[in-house]
């Protein structure tokens, strides 16, 4: 019944939990917060810590025992280059089987023993492809401790990522556009190449922009084939040189990339070194960073701009 | 205008030919995971030629690059176990809570705004938040604790555990957003504040989507390497204790690829078979984590 003394209970009863409610929401935002905070005091940190050593002469030296006059030239080439490497196996490697996972692929065991293959990759740690690298690409293949072995190892690793991507940009191209196409007498791979993939190109970029990123960052499984900390020449350039270098011979050198050149750096015991490794530090997260702002910008564009 | 309608060979072929090439392309998911099991098991195999499987499992000091070598991996499992329970005590109250606050109480603008930041969060390279664990938490760890060792399990895990947020909040946020709406309405219409509903409702209604993003986060911090070789330390050390320092199978990975070991030596196959222990640890764990979430997807 609702006497004074009721009523006057139920209130303070609702006032409590309604404050709980507040207090909630009070925590879930400084929760985030912590990341967003986080996120910034890393970066300024860096900054910080590498800014003296952030000018032109730093991404035009080679590595040094001085390390006032130490550069990431080797470094930022070899990441370069590793990167078009992944870039070349993992785009059309994954693209085709997501289009062969999604357009082609018949509902039986062997198409769900493939699916649960490409989920389970993505959750195999990324040293754990590092020693498959350094047994199949380094020895069995003889492959050496090269930009070659360390760029398949990258693509091997991104695999899964561009496959997820690619699938789920096709998916949402609706079903009346095949049908369209086949009831003109398109041919499958007419309706996959001429239509489903040009539609669902803005999100296969996206997709393959965050691989990249991701292996751009990637240190352990580099670290394990056996990348060279101290670089200080850098891959033969096609034609150059003397007698000349043929068209690929870059893909055997040995490399080092940004990561480890930074790794190198933490780990020794000079406070110099760790100028150096903050400033790389930057040039890896400006770097990554911009890659997904990109990737994340081109998403929220395809999802404004196209409506079927 | 008859002929062209025929049935045309070349055409018919070519189609064949293409989707052949796509289906390898799919196929090579499973070839890969096939030469990983394959490297691990084959040079595991001479590894365990020379040292019994029960040393391996049992013994408690791991040493095998010393004149007197030991191959226990237990040392390496419990560093392993140690930096990953603690990246888990930082990961699950703060990604639930972002999981809660995101699917039932931010508005619209606000988790357009901040999702991506999150996002952006998982994407920094592990070696720079190495850095960040030795260079920032371990050194404000120190002002705490004054006697922690500079190389510790604790800021490498706590640093961990932030890296994995994103990860946690985000499976469980789809855990939470495949509970159908009607059981919300149903909450509220007895008059239950968004809290309640949150915590009574939604929560245990999406459990089994939830554990799965732990099992799941938990796999990802037992696979992490540089944060750990960085700060955590390189010495095996047989402890349970986060204080102290002790290396992890991945950061013995890194150590031994670094020191340059001959092909074929018994250091050089030890990283195998240390390696098979960490695949069929995340395994485990992603099948499990896989098998829950199974679960929360068929409920509805």
């Amino acid at each position: 019944m609702a006497t004074p003394q009721n009523s006057k209970k139920l209130r303070s009863l609702i006032r409590r939990l309604k404050f709980n409610d507040y207090v909630f929401s009070l925590v879930g935002l400084v929760c985030m917060m912590l990341g967003v905070i986080t996120l910034l005091a890393l970066f300024t940190n860096l900054l910080i810590d590498g800014m003296e050593r952030l000018n032109y002469d730093f991404f035009t030296s080679f590595p040094s025992r001085r390390a006032a006059q130490a550069g990431i030239l080797s470094a930022w080439v070899g990441t370069t280059l590793v990167m078009l490497v992944t870039a070349i196996v993992a785009i059309p490697l994954g693209v085709a089987a997501a289009v062969y996972l999604e357009e082609y692929a018949p509902k039986n065991l062997l198409t769900a023993i493939i699916e649960i293959n490409v989920s389970n990759l993505a959750g195999v740690p990324s040293i754990v492809y590092g020693l498959l690298a350094l047994g199949l690409f380094v020895y069995q293949m003889d492959l050496g401790q090269s930009i070659l072995s360390a760029g398949l190892t990258l693509a091997l690793l991104i695999l899964p990522i561009v496959i997820v991507a690619t699938r789920e940009s096709l998916r949402t191209i609706p079903r009346e556009i095949r049908e369209a196409a086949y009831a003109l007498g398109a041919s499958r791979w007419q309706v996959v190449s001429d239509h489903v993939i040009p539609y669902a190109k803005g999100g296969i970029l996206t997709g393959v922009i965050i691989g990249l990123a991701r292996a751009i960052g990637e240190t352990a499984p580099i670290i394990t084939i056996g990348a060279l900390t101290f670089i200080a020449f850098l891959p033969p350039a096609p034609f150059s040189g003397d007698p000349p270098a043929g068209l690929f011979d870059w893909l055997q050198a040995p490399f080092t990339v940004l990561p480890i050149q930074m790794f190198n750096w933490v780990s020794r015991p000079e406070e110099a070194f760790l100028i150096n490794a903050a400033a790389t530090g930057v040039v890896i997260i400006v770097g990554t960073l911009a890659m997904n702002a990109l990737a994340i910008w081109l998403r929220y564009r395809i999802r404004k701009n196209i409506k079927w | 205008m008859k002929n062209r309608l025929h049935k045309n060979p070349w055409r018919h072929l070519r189609e064949r030919l293409i989707e052949a090439v796509l289906f390898l392309a799919a196929f090579s998911a499973v070839l890969i995971t096939l030469a990983i099991v394959a490297i691990l098991l084959y040079e595991s195999m001479s590894f365990f030629g020379h040292v019994s499987i029960f040393e391996f499992l049992t013994s408690t000091v791991w040493t095998p690059l010393f004149e007197d070598a030991h191959y226990g991996v237990l040392p390496l499992v419990a560093g392993t176990l140690v930096t990953s329970a603690v990246a888990l005590l930082v990961a699950i109250p703060i990604g639930t809570i972002i999981a809660i606050y995101l699917s039932e109480f931010a508005p619209h603008k606000v988790r357009e705004i901040v999702k991506p930041f999150l996002e952006l969060l998982a994407s920094v390279p592990t070696v720079v938040y190495g850095y960040f664990a030795l260079m920032i938490v371990t050194p404000l760890l120190q002002i705490v604790m004054p006697e922690l060792n500079g190389f510790n399990m604790l800021g490498p895990g706590i640093v961990i555990g932030i890296m994995i947020v994103p990860y946690v909040s985000s499976l469980s946020e789809d855990a939470m957003r495949a509970v159908p709406m009607s059981l919300r309405e149903g909450s509220y219409a007895m008059g239950a504040t968004r809290f309640q509903t949150a915590i009574k409702v939604v929560t245990p209604s999406a459990i089994s989507g939830i554990i799965a993003a732990y099992i799941l986060g938990m796999s990802r911090a037992i696979g992490e390497t540089m944060v750990v070789a960085i700060a955590a330390g390189q010495q095996p050390n047989f402890t349970w204790d986060p204080r102290e320092s002790a290396a992890t199978i991945t950061a013995y990975i890194v150590q031994v690829a670094l020191g340059d070991l001959p092909h074929g030596s018994i250091g050089y196959q030890s990283i195998f078979a240390v390696g098979l222990v960490l695949f069929l640890m995340t395994l485990a764990f992603n099948i499990l984590g896989h098998m829950a979430r199974q679960r929360f997807r068929e409920i509805y």
